[in-house]
């Protein structure tokens, strides 16, 4: 008799307190804010999330990287609290959501050609209608007199150009095929612009890692992936003429210079593409990743600390980035992008 | 009496209750069937039967078409049963009748942990080891010689049709395997003892009794095989390519229903998503019309073989 009545108050007690602690949100417990969405900018947020919850012990993060598209869904669905992408909404696609939401850009990424070419060593230069023939397969052989020209100082081996894109839809896919719409007529009217497209030729790779194999595997092969990964690979990368006319190898500094090309005509809502941006020294494939955020929050304190993250993202969250092989926003977007914060709110009141 | 009774009502329970674990089955199946339907109605609407044989895959200009996958999903499925079930049934048979004792363990364990390897890990192997070896071992000296045969033509990059066939029947040869061998186990041996006995080779004995008693029985292995290699999807997209046109070479790249699935899922929406999932639903027809056509098959072979046993 004592054992059960024992064994009962126990439990008494253990569910009541578990109910204190269920329904009772303590000032100490860290306030979780969830988020979705691109898989390059992924390697950055997680350090972001990491140093930033170190510092801010009451914010924790959660991010799942299950895409541009699936953050897109998320964000509209308000299963999240934030997405990400690296391709911008369309209008379509901002007409769903439940009300405005905003870009907040965060990090800049590059699309660089990579090369598997016995005897031709790094920095092969092509010109935007040479690239964009190869991929329409109308160059198939590396010595043609149009890859030649360009390279006089090399030997061109007669082979085979074996020509690798991604298999799966990627925001990847969605800047170099921009790039190639933006500065070639006939791609544009065959293939257009999109996160996957009808390929006129090529062996499908899934993922950078699928794109990166193929190339690596294929003698002759050529492919586009991000710049992270092809510097992490140690992959050979084409350099590339520029809209001012000058063969710019892809680099940081070369992306950071097609954002600070670009950054005087930014529009407000920062929906715009970096491709075939104007400046010297700007890399033509570069493209921007985004934070979707609602403008008005629906709870102050994840809208507050939301906030808080962005403006930290922006100002000392970009020194992070080149370690780890992205390239930061340049001054003059971070001034843009702190003005745009301002506007996220709460109940018509700014959480800035 | 009372005894009795209870033993009735128990019995009917348990009826009850495997009836309604039957029906849960049938349910399931048909909710896969109807969700999947559901979701490809847009795209049905939009195309029709000429989803069937249409061969443009375009998202951007929103038109899509399942020829190429089709072809890609049969054609793999074959040639992998074509390389798989000479040789399984070969090592099933090797194993049974002639292996010495010490052997036969290790080569049937070997075999069947080929199916505990996980479908990533056949395609990483496939990408970094099988198609260098099959591109310069095998298709680059057959395209140079008889590269005439469109069969064989080029050019040869690697990932192809062939590629995803061999790699396919890797995987598959384990289930034909061990369902072959316990078909084998079950010939009475003194079917095999009277061939022999009446001056029969060893080679006349596995081809009379084994061949009549068991064609059946590996015919059914062969479908298991069958079954598993169209539904395969991570190897298959790692090997095979990914281009979604129809070549009369093996060697050039083709695309499958489970692979294209596989790759466009996570990012498509609207007609691109429907598109898929009819591809879906293709799969699941295509694979319950070589379901029943391998029952019809069967039921017949069954009843020669009985017929002449």
């Amino acid at each position: 008799m004592r054992t059960i009545f024992g064994i009962l108050a126990g439990t008494a007690t253990a569910v009541a307190l578990s109910l204190a602690g269920v329904t009772g949100a303590t000032a100490a417990d860290p306030l979780t804010i969830n988020g979705a969405g691109a898989t390059f900018p992924y390697p950055l947020y997680s350090k972001w999330f990491y140093e930033y919850s170190n510092a801010n012990p009451d914010v924790r993060f959660n991010y799942q990287s299950i895409g541009s598209g699936g953050g897109i869904k998320q964000i509209t669905a308000g299963t999240v609290n934030f997405g990400a992408t690296d391709a911008p909404m369309t209008e379509e696609e901002m007409k769903k959501t439940s009300g405005p939401i905003l870009h907040i850009p965060t990090a800049l990424g590059a699309v660089v050609p990579v090369y598997n070419l016995d005897g031709v060593a790094n920095g092969l230069k092509l010109t935007p209608d040479v690239l964009a023939g190869i991929y329409l397969g109308k160059i198939t052989r590396w010595n043609d007199p149009k890859i030649a020209e360009l390279n006089k100082t090399v030997t061109m081996p007669n082979a085979d150009i074996v020509v690798a894109h991604r298999s799966d839809g990627s925001g990847t896919t969605d800047i170099f095929t921009n790039y190639l719409t933006s500065v070639n007529t006939e791609w544009r009217a065959k293939v257009g612009r999109g996160k996957a497209v009808n390929w006129p030729v090529g062996i499908g790779g899934k993922g950078n890692e699928g794109v990166a194999g193929v190339v690596k595997q294929t003698p002759g092969a050529i492919g586009y992936v991000e710049l992270a990964y092809a510097k992490q690979n140690k992959m050979n990368v084409a350099s590339l003429r520029n809209k001012e006319g000058h063969f710019v190898a892809p680099t940081l500094e070369a992306t950071s210079a097609a954002a600070a090309g670009v950054a005087k005509t930014m529009p407000a809502d920062f929906r715009v593409s970096l491709v075939d941006a104007p400046g010297k020294e700007s890399w033509p494939i570069s493209g921007l990743t985004w934070i979707l955020v609602y403008k008005d929050q629906k709870d102050e304190a994840r809208g507050k600390a939301m906030v808080r993250f962005l403006k930290w993202a922006v100002t000392d969250g970009q020194k992070m980035e080149t370690a780890l092989d992205y390239a930061p926003l340049p001054k003059a977007v971070v001034e843009k992008v702190d003005k745009a914060l301002k506007q996220i709110s709460f109940k018509g009141k700014s959480l800035y | 009496m009372a005894a009795q009774s209870g033993k009735n009502s128990r019995d009917l329970a348990f009826e009850k209750a495997s009836a309604f674990f039957a029906f849960v089955v049938l349910f399931l199946a048909l909710l896969l069937f109807a969700v999947l339907l559901r979701e490809s109605i847009p795209a049905l609407r939009k195309f029709g039967a000429a989803f069937l044989v249409t061969g443009t895959w375009d998202p951007v200009l929103e038109k899509f078409g399942a020829l190429p996958f089709i072809y890609g999903t049969l054609v793999s499925s074959f040639l992998a049963i074509l390389i798989a079930v000479p040789l399984s049934v070969g090592a099933a048979i090797f194993i049974n009748e002639f292996a010495p004792p010490w052997l036969k363990a290790p080569v049937s364990l070997l075999a069947e942990l080929l199916a505990a390897i996980p479908s990533v890990i056949y395609g990483l192997w496939g990408i970094f080891v099988l198609v260098p070896i099959l591109r310069d071992g095998l298709m680059k000296p057959l395209t140079k010689y008889l590269g005439w045969i469109p069969l064989f033509k080029g050019p040869v990059y690697g990932p192809s049709m062939l590629a995803a066939g061999v790699l396919l029947s890797i995987m598959i040869i384990p289930f034909i395997l061990s369902v072959s061998r316990e078909v084998l186990a079950t010939v009475p041996q003194r079917q095999k003892e009277a061939v022999l006995s009446l001056g029969g080779t060893r080679w006349e004995m596995i081809r009379i009794v084994i061949g009549q008693h068991c064609l059946p029985g590996i015919f059914g292995a062969t479908i298991l095989g069958l079954g598993r290699a169209l539904g395969e999807t991570m190897a298959v997209t790692m090997v095979i390519g990914n281009r979604p046109e129809i070549f009369a070479s093996l060697f050039q790249q083709g695309y499958s229903m489970a692979a294209v699935i596989a790759n466009e899922f996570a990012e498509a929406g609207g007609l691109q998503l429907s598109s898929l999932i009819l591809i879906g639903l293709l799969l699941m027809l295509v694979t319950l019309v070589v379901n029943l056509a391998a029952k019809g098959i069967l039921s017949k072979m069954v009843a020669r073989a009985s017929r002449g046993i």
